[in-house]
């Protein structure tokens, strides 16, 4: 089990460098779908088989390099089990999708080589114990991404990824400032023995400030890879110019897995949480919502409104880290904050999924009718019904209606946020959510209820392996919502464990999310 | 302290040449500026401010290892040597910084095809 | 594209093995002396590359297909994975199994030090080195011939690792 954890990095590197080489060799298209398709389904069964599992630590070729400074550590806890499977769920519907849609661009092989690129290195984040390691595959996902982005060598996608190419590239550089002064500071660079030093050096009578610097930096360089909200210009314009199943994977896995899981380790597993690094979280998230929401309820392109809600979104994840943290910091009950972390993490997973269906639905539209704009469509219910039906589900998903999983954890974020003692901030998240449905409750009434306008009069459903895409992605929907209140059951222990990797003593908390709302 | 405070200037240099420039091809520069800006950064961290004389290296530290003055002479030279992890870093920095110069070299020649200029203010959305 | 003077033209075709037998020494002595996969692989690539700008476009269009940057960028990269998985055989990924096991904690003892700093001395390190030059040298003549030589192509692929 335990070599099984570098394998989930090295095979979709080879895949990856074996699909140009399919390509090139003029092997047949239902090949390359075939091997992608196995991939993924690997890939996601590996990533089931370790949920549940203990906590397993890898060093790569049994080499610790001088008491472990030198060597690459590979950890598997239970927030990157949660990551893990969160990615490999979309990563299929995404691959599945693109057999058919990625037939109007040009090259699939090398599409798939960037796809699996991105894919090995987004496992590489999640799996890392390094700070160093965490930089490399953070930039190897990024540069498939970029190249991802301006796959379709149109003038918008070659803009979109240059502006998104230029802020990333800022970002990361930013990330590596503050790896170097960690590096300074500490002597290491691997997570666990940086987190050992930390308590020496942010000592409260004697603070070093270079430690606040690094934390700075890597804030700034982590939060553009989340899209929050002072640094989240790239993103309404690299989503929706991307093709539909990338923007699946952006929106739905990358910003969550290179943004927030990433500032999660940083800010709980290595720095260790504490009231400055709460209030920044906090802030971030606040501001997020509030802008995200604002700027997408006057959108009339279809996936730029759903790039803007996917930053509003982000925004609930980050604000209830920082609570958790906030808490934590101030020694105020553990139950209060691991309901925060545990309702930040059910919410990444749903953003997951409702937003990957989300984009899939958009794309599909895209697909069948040739445009995006919200005013030259409508009426699709009747022609294209599963797109319609998963489109409904992910709407009523995201805009947080009872029986779907948007609910669930937009309810534990906000009852958790006011019992922390920060009854704005929750009233806050409620508008947001209000505001998120009227955003939605406009996309359904546009796109999918209404008159079928003339141009459209000929548009059919898609084909089979998008709808069974989607459908998937529905079904993740409907049974995370449906099932989660017994996946908050302690005995599950798919979502605390991730939460208690954050945070220890848990077990309290579970009891809080099982039994009732009152700590 | 002052070289830290230099790579910070070389950075500040490298974003205002992003922020402010109107061309695609110096916006790239800026870019790279950034990188040598972090790399410079990194290398400084190895650096060891307090060691004196050079570190040369004698074939006498090599035989009968084990025996304590050549293990502590050994060790004195690897106390006045920098640190090489920071090397092995900035390597692994170039390396990614010439694969993000190869892919923007690559958008701006396609953007070029389709714009006939390299002028940002030419570009729709590029603006910011 | 068109070559460029006599001068260059002759110097060219005088360096340019010694600039390609410079290469591979830094590919090989990697785990010595500064150099490696990566930094002789870059050498390798523009000596090609100083070939094609000197002699014109001409120069390549019978000896290198438009597909083989392709094909040995993904063997290089293929051939460096499949070395990190026979890592296996030793028991972990990655693992130096051709290296004897007690040389992991104590790499310089009084009674192997006739046998470092020799080319055969790193274990996996050299066939990694090997693996990675030609993958970087393929990729970057890749990047340079997409982009000045064949170059109606619609698609880029920009990923260079």
């Amino acid at each position: 089990m335990r070599d099984m954890l570098p394998l989930l990095v090295a095979l979709p590197l080879g895949v990856g460098f074996l699909m140009p080489l399919l390509e090139k060799l003029r092997e047949p298209e239902w090949l390359i779908d075939l091997l992608a398709t196995l991939a993924a389904l690997a890939l996601l069964g590996m990533s089931v088989s370790l949920v549940g599992t203990a906590n397993m630590d890898y060093w790569m070729g049994a080499w610790k390099g001088a008491s472990g400074i030198f060597g690459i550590q590979l950890v598997c806890d239970g927030l990157t089990r949660l990551m893990l499977v969160t990615v490999h769920i979309v990563a299929l519907a995404a691959v599945l999708f693109s057999t058919q849609y990625m037939r109007r661009y040009t090259s699939k092989g090398f599409y798939f080589c960037l796809f699996f690129l991105m894919l090995a290195g987004m496992n590489g984040v999640v799996l890392t114990g390094d700070m160093f390691n965490l930089f490399v595959f953070i930039e190897v996902a990024s540069i498939a991404s970029y190249s991802l982005v301006a796959f379709g060598c149109e003038s918008e996608e070659l803009e979109a990824s240059f502006k998104y190419l230029i802020l990333g590239s800022l970002a990361s550089t930013f990330v590596l400032f503050g790896v170097g002064i960690l590096y300074n500071l500490t002597g290491t660079l691997n997570m666990a023995q940086i987190r050992a030093q930390i308590p020496a050096l942010a000592d409260p009578k004697a603070p070093n400030l270079a430690l606040y610097v690094a934390a700075g930096f890597l804030v700034m360089g982590l939060g553009l890879k989340a899209a929050m909200v002072p640094f989240h210009a790239w993103l309404p314009d690299a989503h929706p110019a991307a093709p539909a199943p990338i923007s699946a994977m952006l929106s739905g896995v990358l910003i969550k897995a290179l943004g927030v899981y990433a500032l999660a380790r940083v800010f709980f597993s290595v720095l260790g949480p504490s009231t400055e690094y709460a209030a920044v979280l906090m802030t971030l998230g606040a501001l997020s919502m509030l802008g995200g929401v604002l700027l997408a309820v006057g959108q009339w392109d279809f996936k730029r409104l759903l790039a803007y809600h996917s930053i509003s979104q982000m925004g609930y994840v980050v604000l209830a880290l920082g609570v958790g943290a906030a808490v934590l910091a101030k020694g105020g009950p553990k139950p209060v904050a691991g309901l925060a972390i545990f309702g930040g993490l059910f919410h990444l997973f749903n953003h997951a999924a409702f937003k990957s269906l989300l984009f899939l639905c958009s794309g599909a539209t895209e697909y069948a009718t040739g445009t995006r704009q919200l005013k030259e469509l409508g009426g699709l219910a009747h022609r294209m019904p599963l797109t319609s039906g998963c489109c409904r589900v992910a709407s009523l998903s995201i805009a947080g209606v009872p029986p779907f999983n948007g609910f669930w954890s937009k309810l534990i974020i906000i009852v958790a946020t006011a019992q922390a003692g920060y009854p704005w901030l929750a009233a806050l998240a409620a508008l947001v959510a209000f505001l998120t449905l009227v955003s939605f409750v406009k996309v359904q009434r546009y796109v999918i209820a209404g008159e079928l306008p003339a141009p459209l009069q000929g548009v059919t459903e898609v084909p089979a392996a998008m709808q069974l895409a989607m459908a998937l992605l529905a079904v993740v929907c409907l049974a995370a919502g449906v099932l989660a209140p017994f996946l908050m059951a302690p005995h599950i222990g798919f979502l605390d464990q991730a939460a208690s990797a954050l945070m220890p003593g848990l077990e309290a908390a579970k009891a809080v999310a099982v039994g009732g709302i009152a700590p | 302290m002052i070289p830290y405070f230099l790579a910070i200037v070389l950075l500040a240099v490298g974003v205002y040449a992003i922020a402010c420039k109107r061309n695609l091809i110096k916006v790239i520069i800026g870019s790279m500026i950034c990188e040598y800006a972090v790399n410079l950064f990194l290398i400084l961290m190895g650096y060891r401010w307090t060691a004196t004389g050079a570190p040369i290296r004698t074939p006498a530290m090599d035989k009968a290892a084990g025996s304590a003055d050549v293990v502590q002479r050994a060790q004195h030279f690897a106390n006045i040597s920098v640190d090489a992890l920071p090397q092995a870093l900035i390597l692994t920095s170039i390396v990614i910084g010439l694969g993000m110069t190869a892919l923007l070299a690559a958008m701006a020649i396609r953007l070029h095809e389709k714009y006939g200029t390299f002028d940002v203010a030419e570009m729709r959305k590029l603006q910011g | 594209m068109r070559g460029m003077t006599l001068i260059v033209r002759t110097v060219t075709s005088l360096v340019s093995a010694f600039i390609l037998l410079y290469g591979i020494y830094i590919v090989l002595y990697g785990h010595l002396s500064p150099g490696g996969g990566f930094a002789g692989g870059v050498i390798l690539a523009c000596c090609v590359i100083l070939l094609v700008l000197a002699f014109g476009k001409k120069f390549v269009d019978g000896l290198i297909s438009e597909r083989a940057p392709y094909l040995w960028d993904c063997l290089g990269a293929l051939l460096f994975l499949a070395i990190a998985l026979a890592g296996y055989y030793g028991g972990q990924f990655f693992y130096n199994f051709l290296v004897a096991p007690e040389s992991h904690a104590a790499p310089v003892t009084a009674a192997n030090v006739a046998g470092n700093y020799r080319l055969f001395s790193s274990g996996i390190i050299l066939p990694c080195n090997i693996a990675i030059g030609i993958k970087v040298a393929a990729c970057l003549f890749g990047v340079f011939a997409v982009l000045a030589v064949f170059r109606p192509m619609k698609t880029q692929e920009g990923e260079t690792r």
